[in-house]
């Protein structure tokens, strides 16, 4: 008897905590509908079918890494290039995942600490992280519910639009992306001297991978993971962080 | 078309194994102070090596896709937000393509 009050408890309190989950997932599903909205948009008119654009929102649930994935898949690219250059894209979750590996609830099972890794973002780990005490499974799970249907409808919402918009308007829309990656970069490069020093010497090494000399039959995947890894590398070297910068 | 779905797999894929794989495997904390420095730089370094100098080709014509990139850079350092930057971008690159022709 005892024992069966004390699971009725514990599914009590583990709805408590997917409901606070949930309630902290919306604002970050609202900020995601817009963005996966240009997705749709970017990746239906660069020739992806529409439920394409929508089963990749809804099995990447990523925004970097399926942008560029998807404009290799436009551009024609082979497998390796696309795989390759995604897996460095998405290199960045392995320390957020490790980061909230020291957070979660000590001894939960693999399987659950497996289905919370699917839903780890920038912004359910930022959410997440920032929570007093540990994560639990149902706060994780609930947090991520938002935010992962607002990613695919806004995904859907985009991919039909594209497919009634004018060519000439649709055609324009191939700096939208790019747009993005500057919105995302510009704001950090101002605050930090590292991240523009960083994101600088990415920009010029792909550039010398683009016009240099000797160097533009490189493709752009190649191009993209071989100026990430030379950047980073001169960042941890001129600029390494203290311990405390990396939480 | 098999060949955009092997891709869409591919890409779930190696998205999900950095996700999934240090909170299955690590309990502690990476010692080295570069690796850490590394991967903390990875997405600036990622972000700026896509944008550029592929937005110059992204629109078919050069000049309208650098009047974009400079709407774009102008309404990122007021921190408009990725929507506002985007739409801004997209007009800029519209109307400089209507001036041209």
């Amino acid at each position: 008897m005892a024992t069966q009050m004390q699971i009725i408890a514990g599914k009590k309190q583990g709805f408590t905590e997917f409901c606070h989950g949930l309630r902290q997932g919306i604002p970050i599903a609202l900020g995601y509908i817009p963005v996966s909205f240009t997705f749709g948009l970017m990746a239906v008119g660069g020739g992806i079918p529409v439920w394409t654009a929508i089963l990749i929102s809804m099995s990447n649930l990523t925004s970097a890494g399926q942008f560029a994935g998807t404009n290799l898949i436009i551009a024609n690219a082979p497998l390796l290039e696309i795989g390759l250059t995604t897996f460095v894209i998405n290199i960045r979750y392995m320390l957020m995942s490790l980061s909230l590996s020291q957070k979660i609830t000590p001894g939960m099972a693999l399987l659950k600490r497996c289905i919370m890794a699917f839903g780890i973002t920038d912004e359910t780990f930022a959410v997440a992280s920032m929570e007093k005490g540990e994560i639990t499974f149902n706060y994780f799970i609930g947090l991520v519910t938002c935010p992962y249907w607002g990613w695919a409808l806004g995904t859907a919402m985009g991919a039909l639009t594209s497919s009634v918009l004018p060519k000439a308007v649709q055609s324009c829309m191939g700096i939208a992306l790019y747009a993005m990656f500057i919105a995302l970069v510009v704001p950090a490069a101002k605050r930090s001297r590292a991240a523009f020093f960083v994101a600088a010497a990415a920009i010029g090494i792909s550039s010398f991978f683009r016009w240099g000399p000797y160097a533009n039959h490189i493709s752009s995947g190649w191009s993209i993971i071989i100026a990430t890894i030379i950047a980073s590398f001169a960042g941890a070297v001129i600029y390494p962080k203290e311990e405390d910068e990396l939480e | 078309m098999s060949k955009t779905l092997t891709a869409v797999f591919l890409m779930a894929l190696v998205t999900y194994i950095p996700r999934a794989l240090p909170i299955a495997v690590f309990k502690n904390k990476l010692k080295s102070r570069f690796l850490r420095s590394f991967l903390f730089y990875v997405p600036y370094a990622v972000l700026g090596a896509m944008t550029f100098p592929a937005i110059l080709y992204s629109t078919g014509n050069v000049f309208a896709s650098a009047a974009g990139m400079g709407a774009a850079l102008i309404l990122a350092y007021f921190e408009q937000g990725l929507m506002k930057v985007a739409i801004g971008a997209i007009l800029a690159v519209y109307i400089t393509g209507c001036l041209l022709h």
